[in-house]
């Protein structure tokens, strides 16, 4: 049993404050993604949960015991590292053994354990090699083992996938997604990879300049972002931001962008006496190739065929938009598309601060087609 | 390709060159430290080792003092390598590992020491020994000979140490090692090449040392200070066997440790 709690840590390096100010709560064998680009302080949040830092303001509690000033090996945790850390100097069945010997475990114990552990990974007919003598993918895999084969609490990742080749990185991804869940283990997992952060966690915590900007699970992360920051640098393509202008209209209002305006449904008053931006996300944008009420009129700059999609660069008035279309729908650059900007999937944000402003019309994604047309 | 083979060529005469110019001395002091006499002082010399004999190794061995000093030699060996692995290794890891104040200036200074001929503190360094009374001992020699090295040694192990990542020790950390084990366990055993390294040229530069031993000893001399000291009164064979003596053991060392210098864990060292 293994919650964590993060109170108000803050952790600086000099004047630069690498974790500012963070409070988290991690179930009981939850699985949480720490999120955000490089320097935005996850790897050193994960390091104080370690123990490898000692945070100098707040506290750390691992499975309700204060772990704020216990040194690593009293924090029953294993940590996988971006390096993956093997000992050059240990075969790997010794590298795998080192956390039980460390614990004092019988031989036999021991051996059990590291056979069993080696399976899980498939490196069975490596325990004999040294790390010289193994792959980076192979490597990883003894990490892994070796953190695994303590069976700690608390289990560590940090950017474990990092060092892989793309087409290893997607096979590690899944199969590291399934041994997590056959453990026990909390687990805390850093990533820049956003992708990897939505395919893998129960929850993900986006951080940004050292401090938790979000936190949910992937599909609201991915689909009620939070701020501008958190629609931009989570999803392939990031989230469209256009300025926007919301006007009183009747029942409802008008939307106004610089390529032309639209109407929204009512409940809309929240929007009124900010300064807009619309964020929508690129396959929650329709594409018509002939005009109608209320859709805008955008012409194509480049069109990728992406194999299951089309990426469309559209350019609607003075923005930039990029565009998810059917596999099948080919406009030509210099074509003229007509877009629906499906007030449900709008996602209003203050121009100032960046932040989200709530209306009550959201849908999730998953409410309608995923790419309309 | 003729011009790579030409290269080839190259590279394999000015190999041969510069082995010979350090072999042919070696070879010359070898086979005359264990002929006879008769067989030093032969012009033209005889370049086959024919006519092996202990003649002039009995005489250098039988000589006054030799085998005294020689003693002495090592006990200063030992001594000065003990005490420069033993302050060196951990000072070297301090420097690679943790970032303190004046540490660039720190390192400066030890690379500086050297820039310091030993004649300049010739007459104070010999002042101090007689007032602190540890003049014309072993321990003041060692002492002396540690002062020279230390600084290579600190500098030598903290690139070693440098080189081994910290992320293999904090993983040892979580693993459950406490910073002095995961020190035990993982970094000294990946520095001990590095450590050896250092160990060896601790050992050549104190059984080699003349000027100090020679400075601060009077009775109790090491060997390089006692054939020093006898050099001028001594037939050439005594010269050469002691030659083979100073020669011979820093040979031996480097042949023995050089392959773990060389290889370490299935793959050879950078």
């Amino acid at each position: 049993m293994a919650e964590i709690r993060f109170e108000g840590v803050r952790k600086t390096f000099g004047k630069f404050a690498a974790v500012d100010g963070v409070d988290l709560e991690v179930r009981d064998r939850e699985f949480v993604v720490l999120l955000g680009p490089s320097g935005c302080g996850k790897t050193t949040l994960l390091r104080c949960l370690a123990g490898l830092e000692r945070v100098d303001e707040g506290r750390v509690y691992i499975g309700n015991r204060d772990a704020t000033d216990l040194p690593p090996r009293r924090r029953r945790i294993a940590m996988v590292f971006q390096s993956y850390a093997v000992f050059p100097h240990m075969k790997v069945y010794d590298n795998i053994a080192f956390g039980l010997r460390m614990q004092k475990e019988k031989k036999a114990a021991i051996d059990e354990r590291v056979r069993s552990s080696a399976s899980l990974l498939h490196i069975e007919e490596l325990l004999d090699r040294y790390s010289s003598q193994l792959s980076g993918g192979q490597r990883q895999r003894v990490a892994v083992a070796r953190a695994i084969a303590t069976k700690a609490d608390v289990l560590l990742m940090d950017e474990p996938l990092s060092n892989l080749d793309a087409l290893l990185r997607l096979e590690m991804r899944a199969e590291l997604k399934t041994l997590l869940q056959t453990l026990d283990a909390t687990t805390i997992y850093v990533t820049h990879d956003q992708i990897e952060a939505l395919s893998m966690g129960d929850r993900i915590a986006v951080m940004n300049k050292g401090s938790i900007v979000q936190l949910g699970n992937p599909l609201e992360v991915y689909d009620n972002p939070s701020d501008t920051f958190v629609g931009g640098f989570i999803g392939n393509p990031p989230m469209n931001f256009l300025e926007a202008e919301v006007a009183p209209n009747g029942s409802g209002s008008v939307a106004k962008v610089s390529g032309g305006s639209f109407e929204l449904p009512g409940g809309t008053a929240a929007l009124a006496g900010h300064d807009l931006l619309l964020g929508i996300r690129a396959e929650a944008i329709g594409v018509e190739t002939s005009p109608a009420d209320g859709l805008v009129r955008a012409t194509v700059v480049v069109l990728e065929p992406l194999g299951s999609h089309n990426l469309l660069t559209v350019r609607c008035g003075e923005d930039t938009l990029k565009v998810a279309v059917r596999p099948e729908l080919f406009p030509q650059p210099e074509s003229d598309v007509w877009l629906r900007l499906e007030p449900s999937r709008i996602r209003w944000m203050d121009r100032d601060s960046g932040a989200a402003i709530h209306t009550g019309a959201e849908e999730l994604a998953t409410d309608t087609a995923v790419v309309t047309s | 390709m003729p011009h790579l083979r030409i290269g080839r060529a190259l590279a394999y005469v000015a190999a041969i060159a510069i082995s010979a110019f350090i072999l042919a001395p070696i070879y010359l002091i070898t086979i005359s430290a264990f002929s006879s006499f008769d067989a030093v002082y032969d012009y033209p010399k005889n370049l086959l080792p024919t006519g092996a004999s202990m003649e002039s190794m009995n005489t250098f061995l039988d000589s006054d003092g030799v085998t005294d000093s020689l003693q002495r030699s090592i006990y200063v060996a030992i001594i000065a390598i003990v005490a420069c692995i033993a302050i060196g290794t951990p000072a070297g890891y301090a420097l690679a590992r943790f970032s303190f104040r004046a540490g660039n200036p720190f390192q400066l200074a030890l690379v500086s020491t050297r820039a310091f001929p030993l004649i300049i503190i010739a007459v104070p360094l010999s002042v101090t020994y007689l007032r602190v009374g540890i003049d014309d001992t072993v321990y003041g020699v060692a002492m002396a000979h540690v002062a020279f090295t230390l600084p290579l040694t600190v500098l030598v192990t903290a690139s070693v140490f440098a080189g081994i990542s910290y992320e293999l020790e904090e993983a040892a950390m979580t693993l459950g090692c406490s910073r002095l084990s995961a020190f035990r366990k993982i970094a000294l055993p990946l520095a001990l090449p590095g450590v050896a390294a250092s160990a060896i040229f601790v050992f050549v530069t104190t059984w080699n040392e003349v000027f100090a031993a020679a400075l601060l000893t009077l009775r109790n001399r090491t060997l390089p200070a006692q054939m020093l000291a006898a050099l001028d009164t001594s037939p050439l064979p005594y010269r050469l066997a002691g030659g083979f003596f100073l020669l011979a053991p820093a040979l031996l060392v480097i042949f023995l440790i050089r392959k773990y210098l060389l290889t370490t864990w299935g793959r050879v060292a950078r």
